[in-house]
């Protein structure tokens, strides 16, 4: 168990290896940073001056090798339009998105798999078709025009909700937080809702089709003759056969809601990581994309790694040590 | 002494775009206590669907449109289904025939057998633990208490077959309704779960059903055989009886067709033609287009089950002159 997770980690680093190298390589080709820097006003001494420090006219192998020599210790550089540090940026927007994606993935976990199981339980009910039409709107409407939506609806015409920004944040040592104020609160339910919709409906979606498939096993079967109950045949029994493919592609999803907040960071200016790598793309701003791309590759990989280790839980077939005997 | 199941003029129907298609039809036979019932016919006969019928798992559209099915004096035809679901388990149990798809893989046997305990018997959770381990022993696990806690993957399939016969036992049921319990196995693993089988039951005076297409398995443990052909029952008896002094064309068809039935036989015969499918089904006798003793009338009226003997659903039954062995 404990070699299955070094080696799952060994190759984790080599996967955050390539995407460094795929991401550093491709900056290349988004434009010059220098342009934006200096402005109109500059002489080509200027120009010649600022890539020598930046250690822009280095090779690219030495500068990508440089970059990583400085990653790993957790210094990404300083951002070429703020000045500051990347990790420090980095940080200070961090606690907006993760807690945007944690309230997200919450809502998109438990009524994912909650209406999954309803409507494979109540498969010709009318309730279920209901939900089952609904969450083609999920599927099927792009995460901007959702947003945008909800903020036509609640924010301007009924005035219930504010329709962009944190509201107030309460610092607890570094770490700003919108779960302490009730405009704070308030501030996470769009979005939140913007940004956990389409993963929501993927998920029920799923669980649904899984769940209809375990029903009809012979093991479904036996735990009806079995006398067991309703409740512990559809939850004890069959919720838990359907977990591992929801796992894999929840894992996936989980993932994504975190990398592609940037949409809904957009919609609703929402001061993140998303928003912020927005911002660093329209100013060729390479250090803050590159720590960007790394720190979601890193929560990719992470999250995979948890996904793993999560099937060993749930299935004691994947588990070698149980197999003892024959 | 009383039947322990006795089915009187049981019909199941499924309703079709073209028609109502009738799998059991009018089929009644009585098992008393202790007593193996072998219940026999090709695929397609209706004899699962009885069994199905009994402890109320059709598959829907499929349900019981007529008659009656009585378990110890009490009718349970038209019990509402949580009614039927507390009989089944602890009144009747169930046998399937696959037993590595039979058992939940996410469950460990230990826990699948006390939870089948708990839902019908007044016990303790340590206490239905312990008589878990007691009816693995009891079906012939060796070393049950270290095993308890293992996964069915860790078990071979007899002794997958065993834990589910364990599970079938254990709340102690009156009726054993075993479908094709040995179909799945190795050869040499059939017999000693039929021996399993028949030893458990005979030991503890339940009932069984015991549903299968091989006349071996019926030989070997049944104490009567009910032949089935179209969804009806063409013929029932005594084991030796049958096969040796078929009264019906069918079951002398059939045993003409079987290796090892018909001793002093050089050759298998066969019978012409195949079942007739459930839409259509001839007027009269369903067997009359195949049967060699056709006569007037067989295409008329469907022979109730009469002399000589009560045995035969047959117009022109063989006689005792005509006995293959006489």
């Amino acid at each position: 168990m404990l070699a299955y997770i070094l080696r799952r980690i060994f190759q984790s680093a080599i996967v955050l290896l390539v995407v460094g190298l795929v991401a550093f390589s491709l900056f290349r080709f988004v434009g010059d940073p220098i342009d934006n820097m200096l402005g109109q006003e500059r002489t080509q001494a200027d120009v010649e001056r600022l890539r020598e420090t930046l250690g822009l006219n280095e090779p690219f192998v030495v500068q990508y090798a440089k970059f990583l020599g400085q990653a790993v210790q957790g210094n990404f550089g300083m951002s070429y339009r703020q000045g500051r540090p990347v990790a420090e940026i980095l940080m200070e927007r961090a606690p907006a998105t993760l807690e945007l994606a944690a309230v997200s993935g919450v809502l998109a976990l438990s009524f994912g798999i909650g209406l999954g199981v309803f409507t494979a339980i109540r498969r010709d009910g009318f309730a279920a078709n209901a939900i089952m039409t609904l969450s083609l709107i999920g599927v099927s409407l792009p995460t901007f025009l959702i947003g945008i939506l909800l903020i036509y609806l609640f924010s301007v015409e009924l005035g219930w909700l504010p329709s962009f920004g944190r509201g107030e944040v309460v610092d607890l040592g570094g770490w700003t937080t919108g779960f302490l104020t009730p405009s704070g609160l308030q501030a996470l339910i769009l979005p939140s809702i913007t940004l956990g919709l389409y993963q929501m409906t993927l998920i029920m979606r799923l669980v649904r089709s899984e769940m209809l498939e375990v029903l009809r096993t012979d093991y479904i079967r036996f735990a009806r003759a079995r006398g067991l109950r309703d409740r512990a045949v559809h939850f004890r029994h069959a919720l838990k056969n359907t977990m591992v493919p929801v796992i894999t592609v929840t894992g996936l999803q989980l993932g994504s809601i975190i990398a592609f907040a940037i949409i809904t960071e957009t919609v609703f200016q929402w001061p993140g990581v998303g928003l912020l790598f927005i911002n660093a793309i329209q100013f060729v701003d390479i250090p803050v994309m590159a720590a960007y791309l790394m720190l979601i590759s890193v929560m990719f990989v992470g999250i995979n790694l948890i996904v793993d280790l999560l099937y060993v839980m749930v299935d004691p077939r994947l588990r070698g040590d149980s197999a003892r005997g024959h | 002494m009383a039947p322990v199941l006795s089915l009187r003029n049981l019909t199941v129907e499924i309703p079709t775009r073209h028609g109502v298609l009738r799998p059991v039809d009018s089929v009644s036979y009585d098992i008393v206590a202790g007593e193996i019932l072998g219940v026999v016919g090709e695929s397609g006969a209706g004899k699962s669907m009885a069994g199905n019928a009994v402890i109320g798992l059709l598959n829907r559209p499929a349900r019981i449109t007529g008659g009656e099915v009585w378990l110890n004096g009490a009718r349970i035809d038209n019990l509402p289904p949580e009614g039927l679901r507390k009989l089944r388990g602890k009144r009747i149990g169930m046998v399937f025939q696959d037993p590595l798809t039979s058992l939940n893989p996410l469950l460990t046997v230990g826990d699948q057998i006390a939870e089948t305990i708990l839902e019908h018997l007044p016990v303790s959770r340590a206490e239905a633990r312990e008589r878990a381990i007691a009816a693995l022993e009891e079906v012939g696990i060796p070393a049950a208490r270290d095993r308890v806690d293992s996964y069915p993957h860790a078990f071979s399939g007899g002794m997958r077959q065993r834990v589910v016969i364990a599970l079938a036992l254990c709340a102690e049921p009156d009726l054993v309704i075993a479908d094709e319990p040995t179909t799945a196995l190795d050869v040499s693993v059939q017999a000693q779960i039929i021996v399993l089988l028949k030893r458990l039951c005979r030991e503890r005076g339940t009932a069984v059903m015991l549903v299968t297409h091989d006349m071996g398995v019926i030989a070997e443990a049944a104490d009567r055989v009910a032949v089935m052909y179209a969804g009806r029952l063409a013929e029932i008896g005594p084991v030796a009886d049958v096969i040796q002094h078929p009264r019906h064309p069918y079951t002398a068809g059939l045993m003409g067709s079987t290796p090892g039935a018909s001793q002093g036989q050089a050759r298998l015969t066969q019978i012409p033609g195949a079942m007739p499918r459930l839409d259509a089904m001839p007027p009269g006798c369903a067997f009359h287009p195949r049967c060699p003793r056709r006569g007037p009338g067989c295409d008329i009226d469907p022979p109730p089950v009469r002399a000589p003997d009560a045995r035969a659903a047959c117009h022109y039954p063989l006689t005792v002159a005509e006995d293959v062995t006489a």
